[in-house]
């Protein structure tokens, strides 16, 4: 009796240590992670780095192209992937809530949110430069609105469901129209939390690499213009990385380091922001 | 009543009809992205796989020069990294959900849980380059010498560990691969523990159940078929990742045995090659490889969605 006690005590014990022991090794490669991409990256961050194009092998130079390229890129697929995701996003929670289409897309969405991103990446590669005939920015940013979408869907149809019924049905009892009660009652009520959705999104896409390399692809020089291949922080980390220059590889650093910054800084604060307006 | 003449009434009867087809058109829009994406790599691969058949899938020929093309080695990569991420990601993720659903104290269970989502949240393409400058590094001085000098010797499995200490190649890539799917399997993992219903495990601790009993004996069987559903989501990402395993495989179109020698996956092919590929069968050959990993992974996160479905409904959620 007392050595199967014994027993069960010791295989739980094993696996209070082995939970603890996953937890604390899932940790340590976050930090590894951070750890050497700030430690790498500190280093090759200066003023430059915000005021000059990206340089030609062996020569000094910044980012300033990269990161325009890549804030107008996520600008514009902001622009046509947030408004498409919180409409589908309503369909799915409201108009078409128990229909047969809005089941079957809110499965196949979940699919897509999780589908890599090269396929993407190729799918828009045939759709808009194969036809134009060049890699452009415009195509760049229609590849990340595709990535965007599916996390806009699914954050804004959540959103709209935890707007409880009651202020849909007090809305119908004043005999105001449908469309009325979700633009203006059940948007304001759920904003935060798409807005949320819409930033977290944002995350998401301003690391996305796969999807870029055959769109944006890249350009060494300023380019204001959206119609011809532009630079991008990712492709450039990218490429950079791949090189065998050691100025190359201190930019690539220096990129990832302001990259992961705005990524894991934009999650942390609109995480803390949504749990404090949830209290 | 004068605010509701029938003229108003019928304008805003329009208005929500136009509301309505507005809403449904973009959710039909997901379907056709969707749809349009598999109908376009199928139409972009079919000269490939009208030029080689059933060939293009069995062959490990990747000749750019003579224009022979041949998936096996790709695929062989992916499904062998993606196979390593799943061995080292599915019992940490389920310790890591085990340890944030019942035996981390309450207090420090939101950071940890905000700290996983982190390793989550982290460009891919970040996990690429400290694979590539770190952590490939790291395994060549210290483990790919160490797996070749002892497991590398043992009979049957020696030649798996057996190979120049490069760092680069499938193990090193099957790590980085481990550690990106982690957060993700973690992360539902722990909201599927969380659905058990308390009762449950309350009934098992009264009775005299430790930690372990009430996971193995009621929470795990109770959770069953959405913990595989969670694995299988790990999968999904896992075959369809393309940067972090770009930069440690090595890219090379050779079928080794061994797991420290170089590789390729489907997703780095395309990414290494696609830029490249000057000929029309070259580009059809990484377009068709395209469309073989969407299948593949549609069908994978179906799979998963599908075992994840059964217990929210269980638990009367309404999606």
């Amino acid at each position: 009796m007392r050595a199967i006690l014994i027993r069960r005590r010791l295989v739980d014990l094993f696996a209070f240590l082995f939970a603890s022991g996953a937890t604390l090794f899932g940790l340590f490669w976050l930090f590894w992670i951070l750890w050497t991409t700030l430690g790498q990256g500190l280093g090759a961050i200066n003023f430059g780095l915000f005021t000059q194009m990206t340089p030609p092998p062996g020569s000094q130079g910044g980012l300033l192209n990269a990161f325009y390229g890549s804030a107008i890129m996520i600008f514009l697929a902001v622009i046509i992937g947030a408004p498409l995701g919180v409409a589908a996003g309503t369909y799915l929670a409201e108009h078409g809530r128990h229909s047969r289409l809005a089941s079957i897309v809110s499965f196949l969405n979940d699919v897509l949110l999780s589908a890599p991103s090269i396929v993407i990446g190729l799918f828009v590669y045939e759709l808009i430069v194969r036809t134009s005939g060049h890699f452009s920015g415009y195509a760049g940013a229609v590849a990340l609105a595709m990535i965007l979408l599916p996390i806009v869907v699914r954050t804004s149809d959540e959103a709209l469901r935890l707007v409880p019924d009651q202020m849909r049905e007090a809305a119908f009892a004043l005999g105001i129209p449908r469309w009325r009660v979700t633009a203006q009652i059940l948007y304001k009520a759920a904003m935060t939390a798409i807005l949320t959705g819409v930033l977290l999104g944002v995350a998401r896409i301003a690391g996305e690499t796969a999807p870029l390399l055959f769109t944006a692809l890249n350009n060494q020089f300023w380019s204001g213009s959206l119609g011809g291949p532009l630079a991008n922080v990712p492709v450039v980390i990218f490429q950079y990385a791949m090189s065998p220059y050691d100025e190359w590889h201190e930019l690539a650093w220096a990129g990832a380091l302001v990259l992961t910054l705005f990524v894991l800084g934009l999650n942390l604060t609109v995480r803390i922001l949504a749990k404090r307006s949830s209290k | 009543m004068t605010a509701f003449t029938p003229v108003i009434r019928s304008r805003s009867a329009a208005a929500d009809r136009a509301f309505n087809l507005v809403t449904a058109g973009a959710a039909w829009l997901v379907l056709v992205v969707l749809g349009a994406t598999a109908a376009s790599m199928a139409w972009g691969g079919r000269l490939a796989f009208q030029t080689f058949g059933l060939g293009f899938i069995t062959s490990q020929d990747w000749d750019v020069v003579q224009g022979k093309f041949g998936a096996l080695v790709p695929i062989y990569g992916t499904l062998v990294t993606s196979a390593i991420a799943l061995v080292i990601a599915v019992p940490i993720s389920l310790g890591i959900a085990l340890f944030l659903t019942d035996i981390a104290p309450r207090w420090i269970r939101g950071p940890i849980g905000i700290a996983v989502e982190l390793l989550a949240a982290i460009p891919s393409i970040i996990y690429g380059m400290w694979g590539l400058f770190i952590f490939a590094p790291f395994m060549a001085a210290h483990v790919d010498p160490l797996l070749s000098d002892t497991l590398g010797g043992w009979p049957l499995i020696g030649p798996i560990f057996t190979g120049p200490p490069i760092g680069i190649g499938m193990l090193t890539a099957g790590i980085v691969l481990g550690i990106m799917v982690i957060p993700f399997i973690a992360a539902v993992a722990r909201d599927v523990f969380n659905a058990v219903p308390p009762p449950l495990k309350e009934s098992a601790i009264a009775l005299g159940s430790t930690r372990w009993e009430v996971l193995s004996r009621v929470t795990l069987p109770y959770t069953r078929s959405a913990i595989i559903g969670a694995i299988f989501l790990g999968l999904g990402r896992a075959l369809g990742e393309t940067m972090a395993v770009t930069f440690v495989l090595g890219n090379a179109h050779d079928l080794s045995m061994s797991l420290l020698m170089p590789s390729n996956s489907i997703a780095a092919a395309i990414a290494n090659e696609f830029t490249e590929a000057d000929t029309e069968l070259y580009r059809s050959a990484l377009i068709a490889l395209a469309f073989l990993l969407f299948v593949v992974t549609f069908i994978v996160l179906s799979a998963a969605k599908l075992m994840l479905l059964r217990i929210s409904r269980a638990h009367g959620r309404t999606h």
